[in-house]
């Protein structure tokens, strides 16, 4: 009796606008104010280092899912490119271009496709391959270059947070004023130095909905509150929070990274439990650990609690007594 | 007209009406809009539209008894209009431990593009007004709450100016889907909130379609039980959309036809609502008393499905708090168990998750292949 005109299918027939690769592609625009500052601040390490870790996620990725039989409509989605301009923005501008190329290829493989590739991975990718970095060439990826904008004729340059640490620049007054860090101004990671370009495309990916506000609120007040306690008791020792929350990969981190939906709890309190956690454990780091920056560990911590919380932190379902 | 031509003993059930005058040719299977083809009973119309002659008048409906009522809404066939068909005067009668203090009549057009409830509130709001008097009646209920949506502006200031005397509080809310959802309105209006797997009886509550109001009192009134019903025929593959009063088996290609037909390009037949309603695979159905629409256009091309990248807009847009990707997980994976301490089963089907999924996953269909599982393993075991 049916003839072929119509088509069957299940219920909704509607079917809203949004897409995977509208959300990454407006991470992408989001990330550009900050590009921009890296090349206005590293100039031509900041471009070969762009290019070749976002090419390298981007081979990488077809690779994978090639041999994994998986549609290649998936390498647009935008996701792998947000890897790679992610991990090149967490990387020091002096780096080797190897490293770079190594850095990006392990993000992809350990950080993503061993998992079974996007919605499957535990960690941020791109904090998996900048950590797997850190531990195979530490010295490199702890040394730094001043920006190009920044004449300070210095053979060991340092970031803001190791002159902190390791400098003891809170005795002596010598802590990086923070007008350099809103700027960015300073030493560090190529697209982590300018406060501003950041805070700018969070804002725009705040607009968007694009991420959990929840996150970056709680990351913040938590380590406000946090390093706040220790300032007020020992300012000669301890830096402000505004020192903490300008400084290093906080304010990437915690617009950027912690945010990743994939590697995020769904749950609105699931959110601010993994959010807290992040907080916290950046500021016992930075203040008691043995490195400067505790951002990438804070992280990829707490991504491990993700699958964690969500099973603990189900919403409440409509007409469900609570359990007492 | 208006013979009853079919009735069944159970409790949950409606019995059918001739929607002409004619003579009987057969009883045989017909094709159904819900699938499977079932007996059905064929009159050849001889166009006089003479009314059976035991439908008589009532006089003085609003002074009838509730038992008298509640008889006639059930020899009426009535059922609810929004949509799922379930039998009025099962709802018209509560459990005696379980007293009703509310009558919400559901003014919410219970999906997008129908219209039909928008235009049976304009036209006919005595009728649904005093239809609803004699649910309030026949409950027991002390008031009567008709929900809007703040978009049918027209139809809250006509209200406003008739002045009725009954004990009517008319609410405007936010126009959203799914406002018509009974539990979800229930909640917007009283702040009530449904135990799960439980129905609007427990917290003192009926709710009715403004359309069954009306059929309510149309059956009571003049004695004229449910033959017909308003539906909007629309979409983009109409010619020419509108709302209609159709009769209770026409087909649909009759309503079509009337509409200006098909436009070429239509290639998807669906009855009811876009989010909710069932895709067709021929007009030659007919018209049911759960037929809230009738629409056809042309779909789209296929949508590219990415993996789930937890954006959390499942969970946010759904209306009974579930975890609609969750759900999905543990549906592919016969996590049956898992699905069902996560609440599956008060999974509505009403498309929100699916419709916000921006990976184009359907959610929904997982969903029901979950319930349905679940549904067979319980049948198996009590069997």
């Amino acid at each position: 009796m049916t003839n072929n005109r119509f088509i069957l299918k299940s219920s909704p027939h509607f079917k809203g606008k949004d897409s995977v690769p509208k959300i990454m592609y407006a991470v992408i625009i989001s990330l550009i104010p900050a590009i921009a500052a890296s090349f206005y601040f590293f100039r031509i390490r900041a471009l070969l280092i762009y290019l070749l870790s976002v090419s390298a996620c981007l081979i990488t990725e077809a690779v994978f899912l090639k041999a994994r039989k998986k549609p290649m409509h998936s390498l647009w989605d935008g996701s792998a490119i947000i890897t790679g301009l992610l991990l090149a923005m967490t990387l020091p501008p002096s780096l080797s271009l190897e490293i770079v190329v190594i850095g990006a290829v392990v993000s992809i493989t350990l950080g993503k496709h061993v998992f079974g590739g996007l919605g499957d991975n535990i960690f941020n990718p791109a904090l998996v391959g900048r950590a797997f970095l850190q531990v195979a060439f530490p010295v490199a990826m702890t040394t730094w270059i001043p920006p190009v904008t920044n004449q300070i004729n210095t053979a060991t340059y340092a970031t803001p947070l190791g002159n902190l640490k390791f400098q003891a620049a809170a005795a002596q007054g010598a802590l990086t004023p923070l007008k350099d860090l809103f700027w960015g101004n300073i030493g560090g990671c190529l697209g982590e130095t300018s406060a501003v370009a950041l805070l700018l495309g969070a804002a725009f990916l705040l607009y968007k909905r694009a991420i959990d506000w929840r996150i970056p609120v709680g990351i913040i007040s938590i380590l406000t509150v946090f390093t706040g306690i220790f300032w007020l008791t020992g300012p000669d020792k301890y830096a402000s929070p505004a020192f903490h929350l300008l400084a290093g990969g906080l304010i990437i981190g915690a617009f950027f990274m912690a945010t990743d939906m994939v590697t995020s709890p769904i749950s609105p309190l699931g959110a601010w439990i993994y959010a807290l956690g992040i907080g916290l454990l950046i500021g016992i780091i930075r203040l008691f650990g043995g490195f400067p920056e505790g951002v990438m560990f804070s992280i990829l911590l707490m991504n491990t609690f993700v699958p964690l919380i969500n099973r603990y932190t189900r919403p409440r379902i409509l007409g469900e007594r609570s359990t007492h | 007209m208006g013979q009853k031509i079919g009735e069944s003993k159970s409790f949950f059930s409606a019995c059918v009406h001739s929607s002409v005058s004619g003579k009987v040719m057969k009883v045989e299977n017909y094709n159904h809009p819900l699938g499977n083809p079932v007996p059905a009973v064929t009159i050849s119309n001889d166009g006089d539209d003479r009314v059976f002659p035991e439908i008589k008048k009532h006089k003085n409906p609003l002074s009838l008894n509730p038992e008298k009522i509640r008889h006639i809404v059930k020899d009426a066939g009535i059922v609810g209009l929004g949509g799922a068909a379930f039998p009025t005067a099962v709802k018209l009668s509560p459990p005696k431990d379980k007293p009703i203090d509310t009558i919400i009549i559901n003014g919410c057009e219970c999906e997008p593009v129908l219209t039909a409830d928008h235009r049976l509130m304009l036209e006919y709001p005595d009728e649904i007004i005093q239809g609803a008097e004699l649910v309030r009646i026949a409950t027991g209920a002390e008031k009567i709450i008709l929900g809007i949506e703040n978009n049918k502006q027209d139809v809250y200031k006509l209200l406003q100016k008739k002045n009725y005397t009954f004990p009517l509080e008319i609410s405007l809310l936010k126009t959203k889907y799914p406002q018509g959802a009974e539990k979800n309105l229930i909640s917007a209006l009283l702040k009530r909130v449904v135990p799960r797997g439980g129905l609007p009886f427990d917290v003192g509550v009926v709710v009715q379609n403004v359309g069954t109001v009306k059929a309510i009192w149309d059956a009571v009134n003049t004695g004229k039980p449910l033959y017909e019903r308003a539906l909007t025929v629309s979409g983009a593959g109409i010619t020419s959309p509108k709302n209609l009063i159709v009769r209770i088996g026409s087909l649909f290609q009759n309503a079509i036809d009337y509409c200006g037909g098909l436009q070429d390009s239509a290639n998807i037949l669906v009855m009811g609502g876009p989010m909710m309603g069932l895709a067709q695979g021929t007009p030659d159905v007919p018209v049911i008393k759960g037929t809230s629409g009738i629409l056809a256009w042309a779909e789209p091309e296929q949508i590219t499905e990415h993996n789930c990248i937890s954006c959390r807009r499942c969970v946010t847009h759904c209306p009974m708090g579930l975890v609609p990707t969750q759900l999905m997980k543990y549906s592919k994976l016969d996590y049956l168990s898992e699905a069902e301490s996560w609440g599956i089963m008060d999974c509505v089907e009403c498309g929100s998750c699916q419709y916000s999924c921006p990976a184009g996953i359907p959610l929904v269909h997982w969903l029901r292949v979950g319930k349905n599982k679940i549904t067979d393993l319980k049948r198996k075991k009590s069997a």
